[in-house]
């Protein structure tokens, strides 16, 4: 063989080869309209053109009242979607791992919403809300609770709560989901012997599951985290982010300032914001990885 | 191990049943609605109960949305290309991760992690720009593009692991023995895979399904290309909304992912979690 040939058949040659049409796909369609968001976050750039305008649209997002509240709105609405997400979810997987008869199907049954396109789901919990028709003010009427229609969607404080819910309806059975397999991927005999000491279902629980899939969980609320921080179409579709703003998160401005207004430099700046703080996240969740596996590979 | 009291059993069955409402309930109502006559929906007070049920609005549909065969047909046909092109590209890019090392290996695995954390929403607008200068907005293509690049980070972790699972000695035993590279993905890798290949390209599949709505109402505005997901709008009328039927064609649109996903929930399940639980 000679030395050319040699060099073409090389692993690396061939295993960079075999990636590079995913990796140039990747490039041209994520990372170059990164840098685009960028770009454009520094100019005025709408349907008619575009100016060098510095940082114009950064000065005065940064200084407006209403994207200040939209950042802390942004949060709130998270911590609650997440904390309710990981909490259900852990219940949930308890619940599914308990040896009951029935329980692979329950295992079936609580997926339809995370496999289901959400946009669809979402038509579902529209009808939920529906103020005179739907069920959830039809059992409020009847009980007394409410006493007329209730349009769970037009009042601000009402619609906030609203859209959580239906962002939990779809991020639970996944959580549900990794934390079932964590569960079942916990030794047996760690739990025999334990059982053989005398210790309590609550105890087995609090001694040995939860320690043992703690990693689990550590990885699922920063994932889901960042999902939620994403999420896009529940709130655009139950609420496009109103009433008056109530339910308005980044990523709905973002979208209503660039493709509503077609204002793409102000919507850019935003986006920009957006990715800053998607990477802190993907920064925090890599290093806790890498550490995770480093514990459990020296471990 | 001690087994459950009685009282144990009811209160786990009856937490799984108020676990079970949440999570179906939209289901059973919009299946309900669907079987309701449409005044008696819109009837004040609220009432539970309708006593002529029938299957009117799923016959119904079809009139109000004339285009409803075209969208169900859209969706399948953009989701079933996204992933076929996904698969594509993947596969070589899973295959090089398995067997081979080389610099780079693993950095370029967490940013393909990495990657997937950015949504589609955030990068709107330069994709805006781009499909509408090589005019591809209102086409078909313009929701299949940007379609491929979000599933191809998740793909390529899940094949991987599939494509590790196989012996790595079968394949050094039929080099020895002079087969080509070309050979040995034919005749070893590829039949070995094949169950990986499948639950993979079901999660494209699903994936590509369930994605369309944020790319269809940005890049297309055109009916002929709307996928069941955006189309479903058209029963909102100006003055009525036909909830009945609007829920009827939901349950229709997403049939076909929840009857694939049932026959193979328990690999892609499996295929999802292990690498998170594992690594």
């Amino acid at each position: 063989m000679n030395k050319k040939l040699r060099s073409f058949n090389s692993p690396t040659f061939l295993a960079y080869a075999l990636i590079a049409p995913a990796a140039i796909y990747i490039l041209l369609i994520v990372a170059w309209p990164v840098l685009e968001t960028i770009r454009l976050s520094f100019t005025n750039s709408s349907l008619a053109g575009e100016d060098y305008v510095g940082f114009e649209n950064y000065e005065k997002m940064l200084s407006s009242k209403k994207f200040n509240k939209i950042v802390t709105r942004t949060f709130v609405w998270m911590f609650f979607s997440v904390s309710l997400k990981l909490i259900i979810g852990l219940i949930g997987a308890i619940l599914l791992n308990a040896n009951l008869r029935g329980r692979s199907m329950f295992r079936v049954l609580i997926m339809p919403p995370w496999v289901v396109p959400i946009a669809i789901g979402m038509l579902g919990w529209l009808w939920l809300y529906n103020g005179y028709f739907g069920i959830i003010a039809g059992v409020g009427m009847h009980t007394g609770i409410l006493d007329g229609p209730f349009g769970f969607l037009a009042y601000k404080q009402s619609a906030f709560i609203s859209t959580i819910v239906a962002d939990v309806w779809v991020g639970t059975p996944m959580v549900t989901v990794f934390f079932l397999a964590a569960m079942q991927g916990v030794p047996r005999d760690l739990y025999e012997a334990a059982y053989c000491d005398g210790a309590s279902r609550w105890d087995r629980f609090f001694k040995i599951t939860l320690p043992q899939i703690t990693p689990v969980i550590i990885t699922m609320s920063i994932l889901s985290a960042i999902w939620t921080f994403n999420s896009f179409e529940i709130i655009w579709i139950l609420t496009e982010g109103g009433p008056r703003g109530a339910t308005t998160t980044l990523i709905i401005d973002t979208y209503k300032q660039a493709l509503g207004n077609y204002k793409f430099g102000r919507g850019a700046a935003r986006a920009v914001v957006v990715m800053i703080l998607l990477t802190l996240f993907a920064g925090f969740y890599l290093a806790l990885l890498a550490r995770i596996n480093k514990k459990i590979s020296h471990g | 191990m001690d087994k459950y009291k009685l009282y144990e059993k009811i209160i786990l069955y009856f937490s799984i049943t108020i676990f079970l409402i949440f999570i179906l309930l939209p289901f059973v109502e919009m299946f309900y609605a669907s079987l309701r006559p449409l005044d008696h929906l819109f009837r004040s007070p609220y009432q539970f109960f309708s006593d002529d049920l029938s299957f009117w609005a799923y016959r119904e549909m079809w009139n109000t949305v004339p285009m409803l065969p075209r969208y169900i047909f859209n969706s399948f046909f953009l989701a079933s290309v996204t992933s076929l092109i996904t698969l594509l590209f993947v596969i070589p890019a899973a295959y090089s991760y398995a067997r081979f090392n080389f610099p780079f290996k693993n950095s370029s695995l967490y940013i393909l992690l990495a990657i997937n954390m950015f949504s589609g929403a955030v990068l709107l607008i330069p994709l805006y720009k781009v499909l509408r200068t090589f005019g591809l907005l209102n086409t078909y293509q313009a929701m299949i593009v940007p379609g491929v690049a979000f599933l191809i980070p998740t793909a390529i972790w899940l094949l991987k692991s599939y494509f590790e699972k196989i012996p790595v000695d079968l394949e050094e035993a039929a080099f020895v023995d002079g087969a080509s590279r070309v050979q040995i993905l034919r005749h070893i890798i590829a039949p070995l895979s094949t169950p990986g290949l499948v639950v993979v390209g079901i999660y494209a599949f699903i994936g590509a399904y369930a994605q369309q709505f944020l790319f269809a109402i940005t890049f297309n505005q055109k009916k002929e290309y709307m996928p069941i997901p955006s189309g479903l709008y058209e029963f909102i009328g100006y003055t009525t909304v036909k909830w009945n039927e609007m829920m009827a064609a939901s349950l229709v649109g997403i049939a076909p992912v929840l009857i694939v996903f049932l026959f193979l929930q328990k690999y892609i399940v499996e295929g999802l979690t292990s690498g998170a639980v594992k690594n």
